[in-house]
């Protein structure tokens, strides 16, 4: 399901979960963590952006978790704190401590790419949220495209089930999910994003088709793992009605199940795009009228 | 105040600012502050010259309790003999009768602090609804323009009633910040009503949420009035003597003699001044047998119902200061060994205090939250503006810093107006944070249009770039206040969207 150009985004051994790791711990290359989100599901939640993403959509706001880094080093030139520095074997290694937040790197890199990953097991992952589990109703595993590390995450879940919080998943959903038992085994809830209402427009904005997500909408509704299906509105670019109208039909039947309709906004969109237009309020009330008016009840504008 | 009185008085009587009431109240503040008549020791005469206590501009000549807290309930089982009232049939009477009583409330200020657990007051009078919610807002609306301050406060009990709702409604509709309001959260409060009580919290700034439990076992029957300070019920507030805590490690030589030596002597100054203005309120002024108050059972004088108040501001700066820390990942709120001090410092502050045997009634210690004139010093134990590390660890170290303050403290939150569509959010936090230990917590919708809608990060040059535009849209239009430009409440980090 990866696209071609996609593929040496997950080329990296340590976290494919294939043949090579057996024997080994398995690791996520985690782009950041934040202790506590409204934004990412149900109640307070722990969200953890994964790098990495199959994906290359148009407007994306993070295209700086699409790639892995393939280490030309660039970065360690610009960095002003000293923060990033290259291995003997050629590999860039990001100190923390120094960081600055400056983010100089992002803007240095060109293969959208971040050198501030750290490689995680799922036990070092669960130590590091430890402090907030009080808080939190639970994790939310985003990025990126988590999806890609479907095996890591099992793992990682199958813990923060032992710590009685609730696993959620924020995907693109272009690797299907519904035949991954042992993931949805330890799986609450998805969110899935329908970027597009026709194969044409999907593609055009993603690079990828329309099949796989549609399926696993269908499929995780039917088996209540279905929290919400989000859209964001980028007038001039897709249908945005022709996307409305399909989600609402996989949806409108499903009780709870919400409509995130969600304004394009240029926060962190690659300059190239920069002139893509924010939906007026009105263009987004008539979204919000469309989508009732064919049957769901559940819908939040933001 | 100056030392020539006939110009003090020429300022207040033509200060254009202050309205009429207040205006009198400025006048009896300089008859009060004329005469000094409090019998201080040595000991307190010492520190209120040093700088490291200061009597909150209480007066000089106290012939009052800084904050009284009637048994409204009582009162409206009763009525009043002194007031020529009966018991309320309906709730017209029942708002009525108290409106009464709050104005004639014997306190600093001379209005009340606490309005009383307005829907147990009230449900037992709501018949009608849609008559009850009229009868309400009434009360509110009185309340809000004839006590018209921030201190006033009402309570919420955490069961759902119809009385409940209907001023959280109100409170949610009316958008005025008097009175302020607080709910006495319990983990077993019906989830439905908390979540009430949450979204009005964030569209109003209030209520925010008191520790039932833990402030249940400390002061039995309480109300949370005023800045977060917690009474008993029936009882007074007599005085408020602040430690102003910055001042302490220049009376010190290392962190072990700030500890073992300077505290132990700071609350000997302060509860000898506290003892000194009890004296006065009580044996001088006989402010208990002079108000009717206490005649009709509606206060008591007793140990229980006495509470002088401790109060603390700048243990942040304290710590910095004598442990001299500069770094960022070491100072007060981020370096272990910080806090671990930190922590040593308020348990022996509670130990000086528990040791000391309270003249009248009990010492009660309140993280106090500053006043107009304070620059660069942190209310209570918090971690200051700016310097906030994230929001579980702000939580967890506000826990650790407050956790004998038995007469209240408070940490607000701001959040990103994104929450609103998830008040389960702040449940989650509410919960999570009680159950640690916290004892208060107040939220607040902060406006910004840099969301993290969903599922993306946001960057910190984002974020920059965003205060950027918006500081130079919102330039003419700040609040320049004297309390938000002096204490940075300004910088005050915003949450639910933050790295
Ligand atoms: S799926 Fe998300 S992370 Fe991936 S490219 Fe699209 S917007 Fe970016
Ligand atoms: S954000 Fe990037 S460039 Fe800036 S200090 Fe951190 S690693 Fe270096
Ligand atoms: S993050 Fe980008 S610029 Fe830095 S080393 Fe990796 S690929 Fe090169």
């Amino acid at each position: 399901m990866r696209k071609e150009s996609g593929d040496s985004v997950v080329s990296c051994s340590a976290w494919t979960g294939g043949k090579e790791d057996i024997g080994k711990e398995m690791r996520a290359p985690v782009n950041k963590i934040i202790p506590f989100s409204a934004v990412d599901g149900y109640g307070n939640r722990t969200a953890v952006f994964f790098q990495g993403c199959n994906q290359n959509c148009l407007y994306c706001h993070n295209p700086e978790t699409i790639q892995e880094c393939i280490h030309c080093g660039a970065c360690v030139t610009t960095c002003p704190a000293g923060a990033l520095s290259l291995s003997d074997a050629g590999r860039v290694v990001y100190d923390i401590s120094k960081c600055c937040n400056c983010d100089t790197c992002l803007k240095t890199c060109t293969n959208n790419a971040s050198p501030r990953i750290r490689h995680m097991t799922s036990k070092e992952l669960l130590e590091e949220i430890r402090a907030y589990l009080p808080f939190i109703d639970g994790v939310t595993a985003s990025g990126g495209e988590c999806s890609l590390r479907s095996d890591f995450l099992t793992e990682f879940f199958e813990r923060i089930k032992k710590e009685k919080k609730t696993a959620y998943m924020d995907t693109n959903g272009q690797i299907p999910l519904w035949d991954k038992k042992e993931l949805l085994a330890v799986l609450d809830k998805t969110m899935i994003d329908l970027k597009a209402g026709t194969e044409e427009d999907h593609r055009k904005l993603t690079g990828m088709g329309l099949e796989n997500p549609v399926e696993n909408i269908r499929r995780m509704a039917a088996i209540g793992k279905l929290y919400e299906i989000r859209t964001v509105v980028v007038p001039d670019v897709v249908d945005n009605a022709r996307t409305v109208a399909l989600g609402a039909s996989l949806i409108a039947d499903v009780p709870d199940v919400r409509y995130k309709l969600i304004k394009f906004r240029h926060y962190g969109v690659r300059s190239e795009y920069a002139g893509i237009k924010e939906p007026s309020d009105a263009v987004m009330e008539e979204l919000r009228e469309l989508a009732a008016a064919k049957g769901v009840k559940n819908i939040v504008v933001t | 105040m100056t030392k020539d009185m006939t110009k003090d008085i020429l300022q207040v009587i033509r200060n254009p600012k202050v309205t009429f009431n207040q205006r009198l109240k400025d006048m009896a503040k300089i008859a009060e502050n004329s005469v000094e008549l409090v019998r201080y020791t040595e000991k307190s005469r010492e520190y209120f010259e040093n700088g490291a206590m200061m009597d909150m501009f209480e007066g000089k000549t106290p012939y009052r309790t800084r904050y009284c807290v009637p048994d409204f309930e009582l009162f409206l089982k009763q009525g009043s003999k002194f007031l020529m009232l009966e018991p309320p049939k309906d709730i017209w009477e029942a708002v009525g009768n108290l409106l009464c009583l709050y104005h004639n409330i014997p306190a600093d200020g001379g209005l009340p602090v606490y309005i009383g657990c307005l829907d147990r007051l009230l449900e037992p009078f709501v018949r009608d609804e849609a008559e009850a919610e009229k009868a309400i807002r009434f009360l509110l609306v009185h309340v809000d323009r004839t006590i018209s301050n921030a201190f006033c406060h009402a309570d919420l009990s955490p069961e759902d009633t119809r009385a409940g709702r209907i001023i959280l409604k109100l409170t949610k509709e009316m958008q005025r910040p008097c009175p302020n309001m607080t709910v006495m959260y319990r983990e077993d409060m019906p989830r439905d009503y908390l979540m009430a009580a949450l979204d009005t919290a964030m569209t109003a700034a209030k209520p925010s949420f008191a520790n039932d439990v833990l402030y249940r076992r400390d002061m039995g029957d309480y109300a949370v009035v005023s800045c977060y300070n917690v009474l008993p019920i029936g009882g007074c507030g007599l005085t408020l003597v602040r430690l102003n805590m910055n001042q302490l490690p220049k009376l010190a030589k290392d962190p072990e003699d700030l500890l073992n030596r300077v505290i132990p002597d700071a609350v000997t100054a302060v509860c000898d001044a506290i003892d000194s203005r009890c004296e006065f309120i009580i044996e001088d002024c006989h402010y208990y047998e002079n108000t009717f108050l206490y005649q009709e059972g509606l206060i008591k004088k007793d140990k229980e119902h006495m509470i002088g108040m401790f109060g603390f501001v700048g243990l942040a700066e304290c710590v910095n200061k004598i442990m001299k820390l500069q770094d960022p990942g070491e100072r007060f709120g981020h370096g272990a060994a910080a806090d671990l001090y930190a922590e040593k410092v308020m348990k022996k502050m509670k130990e000086e205090i528990e040791k000391r045997p309270c003249k009248y009634g009990k010492y009660g210690l309140h993280a106090q939250v500053g006043v107009m004139e304070d620059s660069s010093l942190t209310p209570g134990g918090r971690i200051p503006i700016g310097e906030e590390p994230e929001l579980p660890y702000q939580i967890t170290n506000f826990i650790r810093m407050h956790r004998d303050c038995d007469a209240g403290c408070g940490e607000l939150f701001p959040f990103e107006k994104t929450a609103q569509h998830n008040p389960q959010y702040l449940a989650d936090i509410l919960k999570g944070a009680f159950s640690q230990g916290a004892r208060y917590l107040s939220f607040y919708g902060a406006d910004s249009d840099l969301v993290r809608v969903t599922g993306y990060l946001v960057k910190k040059s984002d974020i920059e770039r965003f205060d950027r535009e918006q500081m130079t849209l919102n330039e003419a239009t700040v609040n320049g206040s004297g309390a938000s430009k002096n204490l940075h409440l300004l910088d005050r980090k915003v949450r639910g969207e933050e790295e």
